[in-house]
């Protein structure tokens, strides 16, 4: 399962933190650290994969925001690739051309979406037209 | 709610007007240039929040949450302070509200802030439930929250409520997903909701339920079966797999159900025969290298029997490898080939190449995945070469690396006490390599493998004393803080095997050589206790040498005179081998044992008079200053080794000159005795269990009480105390309860620890009061034993220790645990989960055998469609099975006899039938009686006909599949 998934840009600030596991403040302030550390200065011709701690982070850079998710060390871990870029096209899609500031603003917004393709560590939706339906619809409840 | 939060410190309506929106705050915060301006901006908003968010006003009050949840989620402020106002929004009717106090729930989730969580239990309920007016906009974020956050006892309650989204038929339920991944997170933190929730979890599976919560569910049954430590109990669904397996055209949901059977067919060779075609079909044709790379780590990892896929997977394999222009491939290839082991080197033959200059690469990734590929395939046939080659290319990498190298290698050789390796000369020799390469940073362990190899494997002696006197005559080495540890094992080892040493005085000199002031103290007095040893040992060596020189000349004339005087050569003889019996060389011995022990003299001729009194010197200058020194476990040994040096000098002979009558010196043969005996005997590996094998003595009585409190304290803060003097201990614990009244009592550590083991607790005013009786009661310090005595010492952990261990037993220091199975390190973490894994695994093969009717159902279906596929006649078949399955379903649970009751009180039986786990049955015996509804309906069908006298002695497993 993923155990969370972090938006960093390149400087280290954390632009989206979400966690699937129970951790103290302290420890994910260290986490975001560490993994920022590992996955930024690696070269783009580098594999997606780290290994971090006893699990296995895949992330993926886009412009200058690093998308990083946290998977078991048993995942596959091209599936998880494949995710990440297909989150990044919904937002992309959602916020037409996303950019940081998008992030930065819509902060709540970004979490639903994720909320929409992943709950409790597990991938709940991967067509990526499915979740822009969900959202369309929810922004039109509130 | 809202009355509660007017009455308290009520926010003026002009907060209200002029509230900052989340925007706001953003914009403040994106432009404060410094870190500092930062702080205070947050700090203004934190402040600003606390005094919102009591608001009446709903809208108020949810955006000041919002803003909360933003710096809580990427400040990382707690806000476990605001969880009761987030509750607060809940119930209210616009929808943002709700959404915002779910939001802030879920960002926030952690054991001490959900404890309110089950204040929402009826609100959660009530936006679960199916209703038309209920958007699924808030179900959504409810079952989010309930599979972030749910302690067990929500998790049983609100299982029920899952049913209805689980079992809805509309093929379009947005919710149905995201229930079965609740319902995944339900099971695994309360494995009593098994009964509630598993069937409608299996249903899912269906061909017909909506692919997304296929998906779903197969996500979630990869889970359990990851997370069981025996998942076993989802054999019986494997038919359910393998027609996923087969039709399903979701590549993610292949990808699953291929890492269940990886897990399942190693258990049951009939479910490996039967994947084994479909797995290779996708091999083959499959474009996704997501789903060929599963399909190849599950031949790897559970179908190696089968040489076809093997092979097909290997050469899917060697073009990952191959991919030169996808380092992501390369990595999973070396990823691959890493678990076929040495069993399979034939696989890695033909990449052996990629694999080097794997080793190369600039990324860690690789390079570490490429180690990782050598270190598997090491044997005890190549480990020679490969250990050469790396420790070689060591020298050249970068230090970070370099070192990876050197711990991979130490620890696969050092693996199963060494039992890879054959020629311990190589490895010593390749240990004293390795301290040679310039990034050397693996101190300790090379420390440990040096004495342990001295240890455990005699024949390794020699070479290991030629390794250790190349590192200890090295004086570059002696600055360098990484190498001190190994210099101590070297020293170690020269003073304990000097014996095997060609020249102990050149050891002497290494050791005191001037730069060894740079060694920090403890490593100092392992070299001068290694002084010591090699002093001893060239001294008795010396005066065996002088005393065999007199028998020589006695030998000598022996010889010369032939058998004529035989009788006054034996006297003199009898009297030198009188002296030293040692040398008892028997009167009538042949002349041919005499000419050996002349040649092994003869070979020890370095111990002249002039070089042990030059020792004797130079030990005396190096050592003589460190008597002074500030350090005691330097010091003591210096002064034994100047006690000794004194002792040697007061010796008669030392006077006289060399060769006289040194035989006859009662004195000095004594002396020698009494070294010779303190160093004889060797030393060896201690087990690690060794104490555990030390008998109680009888008179001993170890309280029940006593045991149970080591596992909070550790097991040496017990004997300090009955060792330390009376008058000292009462002044001690005094002291050490006003440190736990100052220093602990703040601590919420030490309340929840009261908390959970209040047993071992005594009562705060009691504590007091005693600790002013406690001489009394010790008054007798003799070596405690009986009754009172044990007692005492009950209480007197209790009393001064706990406060103080509080700290550094009780919380473990910052284990991260991402996972409840990191397996890190206490192992009551390990055993409560396995237990609980235990648990679930349980619950679940209850659930499962219990409901033969569903598996067997869909079973049949699946079989219809295989046996068509195989022309087989179907329905005998099913029968067949279905009964054989009855039978082993019972069999297994050893109640073959009773079982024919079973099928009409299916809730009963319950009871009876899982003896170990009816506690947990009667917990969930609430949602049992809703959910036994469903189960019976499908019971009853099944039971009359099945034969149930049967019951076999092992669990067979009923083939599924054929």
């Amino acid at each position: 399962m993923i155990r969370f998934i972090l938006l960093q840009n390149r400087q280290g600030k954390t632009r989206l933190a979400k966690y699937y596991i129970p951790l103290e403040d302290s420890e994910k302030h260290k986490v975001e650290y560490e993994v920022h550390r590992l996955v930024v200065n690696r070269d783009p011709k580098h594999t997606n994969f780290v290994e971090f701690r006893t699990h296995k982070v895949i992330y993926r850079r886009y412009a200058g925001l690093f998308f990083s998710m946290c998977v078991d060390i048993t995942d596959n871990e091209l599936a998880y690739l494949e995710c990440i870029h297909l989150f990044v096209e919904i937002l992309d899609h959602f916020f037409s051309n996303v950019c940081e500031l998008d992030l930065v603003f819509n902060f709540h917004k970004v979490y639903l979406i994720l909320d929409e393709f992943i709950l409790a560590g597990e991938i709940q939706e991967t067509s990526k037209r499915a979740i822009i339906e969900r959202m369309g619809e929810l922004e039109k409840q509130e | 709610m809202a009355a509660t939060a007017a009455s308290s410190s009520s926010p003026s309506l002009i907060d209200t007007l002029f509230q900052r929106s989340l925007d706001d705050v953003i914009r403040v915060l994106r432009s404060s240039s410094s870190a500092a301006l930062e702080a205070a901006a947050i700090a203004r908003a934190l402040d600003e929040i606390r005094r919102e968010i009591r608001s009446p006003d709903l809208d108020t009050k949810a955006v000041a949450l919002q803003k909360l949840t933003y710096l809580a989620s990427l400040h990382h402020f707690d806000m476990s302070w605001a969880a009761f106002h987030a509750l607060e929004l809940l119930p209210s009717t616009s929808l943002p509200h709700p959404r915002a106090a779910y939001l802030a729930a879920s960002v926030s989730f952690h054991p001490s802030s959900t404890d309110l969580l089950p204040l929402a239990t009826h609100q959660l309920r009530k936006h679960l439930a199916p209703s038309p007016s209920n958007s699924p906009a808030l179900a959504a974020p409810a079952l989010h929250l309930l599979a972030l956050a749910s302690s067990p006892d929500l998790a049983g309650h609100l299982a029920p409520d899952l049913l209805p989204i689980l079992s809805s038929q509309s093929s379009s339920n947005p919710l149905r997903p995201k229930a079965v991944a609740t319902a995944l997170r339900a099971l695994a933190v309360c494995p009593d909701t098994a009964p509630v929730l598993f069937k409608p979890l299996v249903e899912c599976l269906s061909l017909s339920s909506d692919p997304r919560a296929v998906s779903a569910a197969i996500g979630a049954f990869c889970e359990l079966a990851l997370a069981a430590s025996d998942p076993s109990p989802y054999i019986p669904l494997a038919p359910e797999f393998y027609r996923l397996l087969v039709d399903s055209r979701n590549n993610w949901v292949t990808i699953k159900v291929l890492k269940i059977f990886a897990r399942l067919a190693p258990l049951e060779p009939r479910v490996a025969a039967r994947i084994v075609d479909p797995v290779c079909q996708l091999l083959r044709r499959s474009t996704a290298k997501s789903l060929v790379f599963e399909c190849i780590r599950t031949v790897f990892s559970s179908l190696l029997d089968h040489d076809a896929a093997v092979r097909l997977a290997v050469d899917k394999t060697k073009e990952f490898v191959a991919s030169d222009d996808d380092p992501n491939l390369r990595y999973l290839g070396l990823q691959a080939l890493t678990m076929l082991g040495p069993a399979h080197s034939w696989a890695v033959e033909d990449s052996r190449e990629v694999v080097i200059q794997s080793l190369n690469d600039t990324d860690t990734s690789i390079r570490r995945e490429a180690l990782r590929l050598e270190m598997g395939m090491l044997s005890d046939s190549n480990v020679v070469d490969i250990c050469n080659m790396l420790i070689k290319y060591a020298i050249k990498s970068d230090p970070e690396f370099a070192n990876e190298i050197l711990d991979a290698v130490l620890a696969t050789c050092g693996r199963n006490v060494y039992e890879l390796i054959v020629d311990f000369d190589w490895y010593v020799s390749l240990l004293g390599e390795m301290v040679r390469n310039p990034h050397f940073a693996k101190g300790d362990e090379i420390e440990r493998q040096l004495v342990d190899v001295g240890l455990r494997v005699r024949d390794a002696r020699p070479e290991l004393i030629r390794v250790a006197r190349n590192l200890l005559i090295d004086p570059a080495l002696l600055g360098n803080p990484f190498l001190c540890r190994v210099l101590s094992a070297a020293a170690w080892v020269s003073g304990e095997y000097v014996e095997f040493s060609r020249n102990p005085l050149e050891l002497v000199e290494a050791l005191l050589q001037p730069r060894t002031n740079l060694l920090p103290p403890f490593v100092r007095a392992v070299y001068v206790q290694a002084v010591f040893k090699i002093l001893a040992y060239s001294f008795i060596s010396f005066i065996k040498q002088i005393q065999a020189g007199e028998l020589l000349e006695i030998g000598n004339s022996f010889i010369q005179r032939g058998g004529k005087q035989e009788g006054s050569d034996l006297v003199a003889a009898k009297s030198s081998s009188d002296q030293n019996n040692a040398f008892a060389i028997g009167d009538g011995v042949a002349t041919d044992d005499k000419a050996i022990l002349f040649d092994s003299i003869e070979k020890q001729e370095t111990f002249k008079h002039e070089s042990i009194s030059c020792l004797l010197n130079l030990i005396e200058t190096v050592v003589g200053p460190l008597s002074e020194c500030g350090e005691v476990e330097v010091q003591e040994r210096a002064r034994n080794v100047l006690g000794l040096i004194l002792i040697i000098r007061e010796t008669q002979f030392w006077n006289i000159e060399e060769g006289h009558e040194l035989t006859r010196d009662d004195k000095i043969t004594k002396m020698v005795e009494l070294m010779e005996s303190a160093f004889s005997e060797e030393l060896g590996p201690v087990s690690t269990n060794a104490q555990k094998r030390v008998s109680v003595p009888e008179a001993l009585i170890l309280n029940e009480n006593l045991s149970d409190l080591l596992d909070i304290l550790g097991d040496d803060d017990i004997n300090p105390c009955a060792s330390v003097s009376f008058s000292f201990r009462n002044h001690h614990s005094t002291e050490t309860n006003q440190d736990s009244a100052t220093a602990i009592e703040p601590n919420s550590f030490l309340a929840e620890h009261r908390k959970r083991h209040g047993l071992y607790y005594l009562h705060m005013d009691k504590d007091k009061s005693e600790s002013n009786d406690y001489p009394c009661a010790n008054e007798p310090l003799l070596p405690v034993s009986h009754g009172e005595d044990t007692e005492d010492i009950v209480k007197l952990p209790a009393q001064s220790l706990i406060p103080e261990k509080a700290k550094p037993t009780k919380p473990r220091p910052l284990v991260i645990r991402l996972d409840e199975g990191d397996g890190v390190s206490s192992s009551n973490l390990t055993t409560a989960k396995e237990s609980k894994g235990d648990l679930l695994s349980g619950a679940i093969r209850d659930v499962l055998l219990r409901n033969e009717k569903k598996p067997s159902l869909t079973h049949k279906t699946s079989l219809d469609r295989t046996s068509q596929r195989r022309e087989n006649g179907a329905s005998e078949n099913s029968e067949l099975i279905s009964q054989q399955k009855e039978s082993n379903s019972f069999g297994d649970r050893e109640h073959g006899n009773s079982s024919s009751r079973k099928g009409r009180h299916h809730h009963k039986e319950r009871i009876e039938s899982s003896g170990q786990n009816r506690d947990n049955e009667e917990k969930s015996h609430r949602h049992s009686t809703k959910s036994s509804r469903h189960h019976r309906r499908h019971k009853h069908r099944q039971r009359g006909d099945a034969p149930l006298d049967i019951a076999p002695q092992s669990p067979v497993i009923q083939d599924f599949l054929l």
